[in-house]
Order: structure tokens, then C-alpha cells, then sequence
């Protein structure tokens, strides 16, 4: 293979983010070897099993797949406002609106919501940590390395270019010969390897981990969320584990699962991915709902209203969101019968999603309601979510979707619904929990610019769309007619908008690690579930001790009897995982093999594949069952991060 | 993650973590039912479309398939004899009995091996057409996870004499012996729903 086929040539952007990446690569090279740190970011990170760490490192590669995701974002927008430039031609649109997708969904939504669960959960249960602590690094190091192959294609071999969803036959190898369909393929491979293993590993956590006393229905609402998530992500990414192995299959050792010859089935794999797809799309809107569950609670002071028929109506959720996939291409032939079934299936979803919005609204009902940045994340979702899902019904509808399919009014719905939904909640999310996280609140002001430019961005973006879908425009097209102009102008102008709102969210974090006051206790909001519990910084063993939980709001009662987690009397050794470098070094492998296998290098690829077993080998044979921690220790902690 | 250990009951669930371990495998093994589902059904699907290659009935024999079922029937009973033997606090026993089912899913194995090789030689192969690509698939999964566990009770062996029975090496064990029952179930769907139907039909 010549080294020009190799890299991507001959485009101007293209060339830039060379540039960028080879430069921002080296400074932090330098960076970590001037200040001497390589030693501390292995150890500290590299290594470590703390789900708080990962936690961490979930968020801070999540924001970098948003900020990538936003470029593309971008550079789609100056397309669709200034058509006749010759900025982004068909090729390129069509690898844009692709890595947009595929990121924004698998890269940024997924682990973002991860990562949070990974903080907040086993603080929410009083667990000192996953039930597989190992198993979670594993978990994170597959999601980040997938996320870095997936990436890298625009710079080496060539981006995908069907679409997130990458329908065959034009996916297949006839019609998307080369490495680009590969890259996609290969990337959800890994990261769904990773995904899969942490739905288990919360499900037997949340199961299993739970403090003493506490009952399933005590758990706080974010943990239920995560419980159902995992439910779901149990059963769904096999499905999507066995699609992308068809298709692999088919594209490298030629099987005909969704070739036009030897009887193969394009069809099929509309239908596979879709089985995974539209389950996926409540994977990542249930943590959400969790999520503004708590922060609504807390800042409307009151209990969350109608507790248990927010916890039945996500168990309802999850099972009908593996009922309803067929609504994604109602317009390909599977006749009336068949639509009509999944279009009632799509409308019932409404319901429990209405039963939710409905005892928010109870909740913030005649409560005093505190004004905070993360609290006005989460009023503006309800109304704006209420849209996207009322648009959603619309599309439900079979007969009314022939008109509807593949338009702009799609792309209106599910932004409504992502962006208003997920979006949201990670930003509301990162904003309450970050005094737990960092041991300092990020600023309230700056944090309101950024929520108002976002917000107002958001809706002059993409409302218009729906109109300009109605009229008729087509999605994933590079070039418009006349009369859809000025919508488009004005939905690139709300784009920028966003950017701006992501940008100042960005500076906040900057300038509250600069400028914020320190947290002193750990309760930060005066919170009244138990991860608020904790002083802060959190200590790595999370909890020294815990009273015997019973009813809902643990820590509110906690603080009327005057309880916290560290009784003197009561204290214990307590036992914790050792870090180890076999996980990164384990999926370092694997990524290698993957990568092989893009390029269709199969010699490297059974290597690769061979030293993953050996790691896996070596990781059977390790009995470090960790270490413990002493009484002493724990009370000089506990003392210096209490004050007393 | 407590530190107590139970003084009674089976070895591999007297800690926390030798209990979350084999929950956290049960439902691994759902994920892995979905897995086998889904390929079931793409089976199912892409039955009967063969283009220009040989038809199943042509191809699929009684003979053979009765053999590889019997066999990891068999492995099956063996590995449950294993665990009674582990239960029962006897390393010998549980060591020789595995050995046993290793040695049946190796024959398993082999038969398949030489079944995949026949098919391609009568014209049936991964390529040929989307039902062949189909079974190929399924049966080629179930045959990896089978190479896979074998690879996998090896290690266990090694560890089992090195360490004898603890709660760790146990829970090891009755871990394996729960994949194994399973992959005893996968197959008998595959021998009814593909072998059988596809003899017949
Ligand atoms: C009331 C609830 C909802 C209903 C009734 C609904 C209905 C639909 C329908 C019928 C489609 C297909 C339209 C077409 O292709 O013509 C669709 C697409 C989509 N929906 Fe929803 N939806 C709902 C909620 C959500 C939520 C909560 C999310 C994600 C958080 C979501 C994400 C998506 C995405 C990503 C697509 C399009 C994917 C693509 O084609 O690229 N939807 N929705
Ligand atoms: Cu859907």
C-alpha cells in the first residue's frame, strides 16, 4: 500500500486537522515530560480501577467528541447557508453528516451518560465501588479506543460515508469499496464491547452493592434510570454486536448477508439495526429523565412526585422501545398491516413519556423554586422536549410519514429530543454533580450565559427545520433550492449560537478551577440523596461508614438525625481493588487487531486478536485480590476532609 | 466489597464477590441469548435462499449430527458430574471429569471441523450464497465459543492444581460449568431448527 493511500490527500480542511492533530499531540507530549508527569498520569489515570476516575475520563472524552461532533456540525451548517461557496462538496458533505452522527451518538451521548453513572451511582447506594472495578477499566479503555479509531479516519484510509446509519446494499463492499466503511464498523465494534460490559456491571452493582436497608424502591431516581438503561443495553447491543459482524463479515470475507447477489438481503439489516437503533435512542433519553428527576427535586425542594410511577413508566418505556423499530422505514415497503401495528406501538410510547412530564410539572407545582444553572437546564427541557416528542407522534403516524420520511422535519424531531433531552441533562448533570466531582461548583454566571445562548441557539437552529422539512427538503443533501435559503440561513445562525453556548461552558470550567470557592462540606446543595453524603473531595473508599437506610432521601433523613458516614465507633478496615495496567494495555491490543482489519491487513489482525487472548490469559492467572485500608488511615481522612 | 466469608454453603458463594461474579454471568448470559437469537433469526430469515449452490437436505446428514449432539450432550452430563465432584471437596474428581468434557467438546469440534471442510467441498461455503453464509455464522459461533471454553477450562485446570478448591478457583469453575450447560442449550436449537428442519425440508 502506498503511503498516499494510506493518508487522506488532496483536501484543504483535511490537511488542517493533520496539522492540529500532530500539533496538539505534541504539546501535550512536551507538556507531560517539561512537567515530569508521565509517572503521575499512569498511575493516577492510566491505571486506575476508581469509578470515579473513570468517571472523569469518560466526561473529558465525551466533551472532546462533543466538541468534534460540534465541527462537523459546523462545517454542515456554512454548507447549507452558503451552497454556491463549493465549501464542502458532495464527497465530503456526505463524510460529515456520517462521523457527525456516529459521534455524536455512540462517542459523545453514550459515554457522557456513562460516565456520570459511574460517579454518581455507587455514591447514590453507598457502594465503595463496581461490583467489577477491573471490568469497568476494561469497559472504559474499549469505548475510548474505539472512539480513537472511529476518529482517526478522516486522516488515515477515508471517513465512512453512509450516513450513522449505514444502510446496505450501499454500505456493503460492492458500493463502499475501501477501508472508510471499515473504520465504522470496527469503532461501534469495540466501544459496544465496552458498553455491554457496563450495563452488567451496574446492573449486578445497583442489584447487589446497595447500602444496608435500602429497598429497591428507596433508590434514588438516577440509579433506577441506569438500572433500566442497563436493562436495556443488556438486550439491545448484541443485536447490535451480531449486525456490525454481518456486515463485517460480508465486507471483508465476502458472505452475502445484505449483498444484491447470492440472495442476500439488504433489507435485513435495516431491520437489525434498527432492533438495536431505536432501544439505543432510549439507552441514551431515560439517564436524562433521571437526571432532571434529581435536579428538580432538589431545587424545587420537595419530594419528586409520583416517585413510583416515574420508576413504572421507564420500566414501560424500555419494554415497548423494543416494539416500536419498524417506524423507521415505514416507506420501505413492509405494508399496511405491519405499519399500522408499530405506528400504535410508536404512539403508545407517549403515554408513559406524558405520565413523566406530567409529575415534573406536579412536582414543581407550588414549590419554591431555586433559579440555579443546572435547574434551568431542566425547565427548559420540559417544554422543549414536549415539542420534540409531540412531533415525534406526528411521525408515528405511517400514512402522515411518507410526507415526513428522510425531511428536515425528521432532523427537527430527533434534535428536539437529543439535544433538548440528553444534551441537557449531561450539561445539567455535569453542572450539579460538579462540586461532588471537583470540590468546587462552577460559576453560576457565566454558567447562565451559556445556558441562554445554547438554549436560544438550539431553538432558532432548529425549529426552523421543521418548516423547511415540511416544504419539502430532503436531509443529507450538500446543495438546496432557492426557497429553502433563508430557513437554512437562519438555522445556521442558531448553530453558531450553540457553539458560542459550548464554548462559554468550556471557559466556565477554566475559570471556575481558577476563581471558585472551595468547597468546604460535601453537600454542596443541600441534596438529599446519599452521594451528597460524602465530604469532598470524595475519599477513594467512598463511604467510611453507613447508618442502616430506610425510606426514600436517605441523606435527607440522615441529616435530621444527625448521621453522616463516618461513626468512629463503627469503623472497620475496608478492602479495595489494586490499579492495574492490564486493562488499557488488554484493549490497546485489541485496537490494534481492529485496526488491522479495517485495512484488511488479516496477518496483523490474528496477531492482535492472539495478544488479547494472551492478556486475557495473564488476567486469569492474577489473583491480587487488593489491599486494605486501615482503621488509622481511614479516621485521619475522614478528620482532615471533615474538619475536625 | 465486604470482607466476610460465609462458613457454610457451596464454596463458590460464600464471599460478595464470588456471588456478584456468577450473577453478573447469568446475565451475561442473557446478552449472550439475545446474540444467539438475533442469529437464529437472520437463520430463519435467510432460509432457503441458496442462488446456485447445493440445497441443505442435499448436504446435512442424520449420522454426523447425531454424533456431535451425542457428544456434547455427554460433555454436558460430564461437567455436571465435575461440579458434584467440586461440591463434594474432591480436586481429583472435579480435575478428571473435566478433562472428560474437554475431551468431548474436542470431538465435537473435530467433527465440525470436518463437516465445514465436506460442505465446502461439495460447493456450500461461506460465500455461496446468504443462506450459507447464514448457517456458516451460526453454527461457526457456537463452534468458536465452544474453542473459546475450552481455551478457558485449560487455564482453570492449570489454576485448580495449582491452588486447589478455594472460593475463587470454585467460583471459577461453576462459572465455566454454567457456560457449557449453555452452549449445550445453543446447540440443541441448532441441531433441531437447522439440522433437522433443514434434512426435511
Ligand atoms: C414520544 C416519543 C417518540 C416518538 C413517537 C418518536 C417517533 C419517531 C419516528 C416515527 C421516527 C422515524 C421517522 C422517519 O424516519 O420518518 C423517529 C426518528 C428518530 N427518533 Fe424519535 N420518537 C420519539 C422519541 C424519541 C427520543 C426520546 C429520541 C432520542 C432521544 C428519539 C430519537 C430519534 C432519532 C435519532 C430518529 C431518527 C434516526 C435517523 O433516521 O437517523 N426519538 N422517531
Ligand atoms: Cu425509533
Amino acid at each position: 500500500m502506498q503511503l498516499d493511500e494510506f493518508f487522506v490527500t488532496g483536501e484543504p480542511l483535511i490537511y488542517g486537522g493533520m496539522v492540529s492533530i500532530v500539533l496538539v499531540t505534541s504539546a501535550i507530549i512536551f507538556l507531560l515530560t517539561y512537567l515530569k508527569r508521565w509517572g503521575w498520569l499512569w498511575r493516577e489515570w492510566l491505571t486506575t480501577v476508581d469509578h470515579k476516575k473513570i468517571g472523569i475520563m469518560y466526561i473529558l472524552s465525551a466533551l472532546a467528541m462533543l466538541f468534534r461532533g460540534g465541527v462537523d456540525a459546523l462545517m454542515m451548517r456554512v454548507q447549507l447557508a452558503f451552497p454556491n461557496m463549493n465549501f464542502l462538496n458532495s464527497q465530503h458533505y456526505n463524510e460529515i453528516f456520517t462521523t457527525h452522527g456516529t459521534v455524536m451518538i455512540i462517542f459523545m451521548a453514550m459515554p457522557f451518560l456513562v460516565g456520570l453513572m459511574n460517579i454518581i451511582v455507587p455514591l447514590q447506594i453507598g457502594a465503595r465501588d463496581f461490583a467489577f472495578p477491573f471490568v469497568n477499566a476494561v469497559s472504559f479503555w474499549s469505548f475510548f479506543f474505539g472512539a480513537m479509531l472511529f476518529n482517526i479516519s478522516f486522516v488515515i484510509g477515508g471517513s465512512p460515508d453512509a450516513g450513522w446509519t449505514s444502510y446496505t446494499p450501499l454500505a456493503g463492499a460492492a458500493l463502499s469499496p475501501g477501508p472508510g466503511q471499515n473504520f465504522y464498523l470496527m469503532g461501534l465494534q469495540l466501544a459496544g464491547i465496552g458498553t455491554l460490559a457496563t450495563g452488567i456491571n451496574l446492573m449486578v452493582t445497583i442489584l447487589k452493592m446497595r447500602a444496608p436497608g435500602m429497598k429497591m424502591f428507596d433508590m434514588p431516581i438516577f440509579t433506577w434510570s441506569t438500572l433500566v438503561t442497563s436493562f436495556i443495553i443488556i438486550f439491545a447491543f448484541p443485536i447490535l454486536t451480531v449486525a456490525l459482524a454481518l456486515l463485517t463479515i460480508d465486507r471483508i470475507f465476502g458472505s452475502q448477508f445484505f449483498t444484491l447477489t447470492g440472495e442476500g438481503m439488504p433489507m435485513m439489516w435495516a431491520n437489525l439495526f434498527w432492533m438495536w437503533g431505536h432501544p439505543e435512542v432510549y439507552i441514551v433519553i431515560l439517564p436524562a429523565f433521571g437526571i432532571f428527576s434529581e435536579i428538580i427535586a432538589t431545587f424545587a425542594r420537595k419530594q419528586l412526585f409520583g416517585y413510583k410511577a416515574m420508576v413504572w413508566s421507564m420500566i414501560l418505556i424500555a419494554g415497548l422501545s423494543f416494539l416500536v423499530w419498524v417506524h423507521h422505514f415505514f416507506t420501505m415497503g413492509a405494508g399496511a398491516l405491519v405499519n399500522s401495528v408499530f405506528s400504535v406501538s410508536t404512539m403508545l410510547i407517549a403515554v408513559p413519556t406524558g405520565v413523566k412530564i406530567f409529575n415534573w410539572l406536579a412536582t414543581l407545582y407550588k414549590s419554591r423554586i431555586q433559579m440555579t444553572t443546572a435547574m434551568m437546564w431542566s425547565l427548559a427541557f420540559i417544554p422543549s422536549f414536549v415539542i420534540g416528542g409531540v412531533t415525534g407522534v406526528m411521525l408515528g403516524m405511517a400514512a402522515a410519514d411518507y410526507q415526513f420520511h428522510n425531511s428536515y422535519f425528521l432532523i427537527a424531531h430527533f434534535h428536539y429530543v437529543l439535544i433538548a433531552g440528553t444534551v441537557f441533562a449531561c450539561f445539567a448533570g455535569l453542572v450539579y454533580w460538579y462540586p461532588k466531582m471537583f470540590g468546587h461548583k462552577l460559576n453560576e454566571r457565566i454558567g447562565k450565559h451559556s445556558f441562554w445562548w445554547f438554549l436560544i441557539g438550539f431553538h432558532v437552529c432548529f425549529f426552523p427545520q421543521y418548516f423547511v422539512g415540511l416544504d419539502g427538503m430532503p436531509r443529507r443533501v450538500f446543495a438546496i433550492l432557492p426557497e429553502w435559503m433563508p430557513l437554512n440561513v437562519i438555522s445556521t445562525v442558531g448553530a453558531f449560537g450553540m457553539g458560542v453556548g459550548f464554548v462559554i461552558f468550556v471557559y466556565n470550567i477554566y475559570y471556575s478551577y481558577r476563581y471558585s470557592k472551595r468547597e468546604e462540606k460535601g453537600d454542596a446543595w443541600d441534596g438529599r440523596t446519599l452521594e451528597w453524603a460524602t465530604p469532598t473531595p470524595v475519599p477513594f473508599y467512598n463511604f467510611a461508614t453507613l447508618p442502616e437506610i430506610n425510606g426514600r432521601d436517605a441523606f435527607l433523613s440522615m441529616k435530621k438525625n444527625n448521621e453522616t458516614t463516618f461513626d468512629e465507633e463503627r469503623l472497620e478496615p475496608i478492602h479495595m481493588p489494586s490499579n492495574t495496567g492490564q486493562p488499557i494495555i488488554m484493549m490497546a491490543i485489541l485496537a490494534f487487531a481492529s485496526f488491522a482489519l479495517v485495512f484488511e491487513w488479516i496477518g496483523l489482525a490474528v496477531i492482535g486478536l492472539i495478544g488479547t487472548l494472551i492478556m486475557m490469559g495473564i488476567r486469569s492467572f492474577d489473583y491480587d485480590d487488593g489491599y486494605h485500608v486501615e482503621v488509622d488511615e481511614i479516621k485521619k481522612i475522614e478528620r482532615s476532609a471533615r474538619g475536625l | 466489597m465486604s470482607t466476610h466469608e460465609l462458613k457454610t454453603g457451596p464454596l463458590e458463594y460464600r464471599t460478595q464477590e464470588g456471588q456478584m461474579s456468577i450473577l453478573g454471568f447469568w446475565i451475561f448470559l442473557g446478552a449472550e441469548v439475545v446474540l444467539f437469537s438475533t442469529l437464529f433469526a437472520t437463520y430463519a430469515v435467510l432460509f432457503g435462499r441458496t442462488a446456485d449452490a447445493p440445497v441443505p437436505a442435499d448436504l446435512f446428514e442424520p449420522g454426523i449430527t447425531l454424533v456431535m449432539t451425542f457428544l456434547l450432550l455427554t460433555s454436558s452430563f460430564t461437567c455436571g458430574l465435575a461440579i458434584h465432584q467440586m461440591r463434594a471437596g474432591s480436586l481429583k474428581g472435579l480435575i478428571t471429569w473435566l478433562v472428560i468434557t474437554l475431551g468431548l467438546g474436542l470431538g465435537f469440534l473435530g467433527f465440525e471441523i470436518y463437516e465445514f471442510i465436506h460442505y465446502a467441498h461439495e460447493g456450500a461455503t461461506l460465500q455461496s450464497s446468504s443462506f450459507w453464509s447464514a448457517f456458516f455464522v451460526l453454527a461457526g459461533t457456537h463452534g468458536v465459543h465452544v474453542t473459546l471454553g475450552i481455551g478457558w477450562a485449560v487455564l482453570l485446570i492449570i489454576q485448580l492444581v495449582k491452588r486447589g478448591l478455594t472460593p475463587v478457583t470454585s467460583r471459577k469453575v461453576f462459572v465455566i460449568s454454567l457456560y457449557w450447560h449453555f452452549l449445550d442449550v445453543i446447540w440443541i436449537f441448532i441441531f433441531t431448527s437447522v439440522y433437522l428442519i433443514g434434512m426435511v425440508v
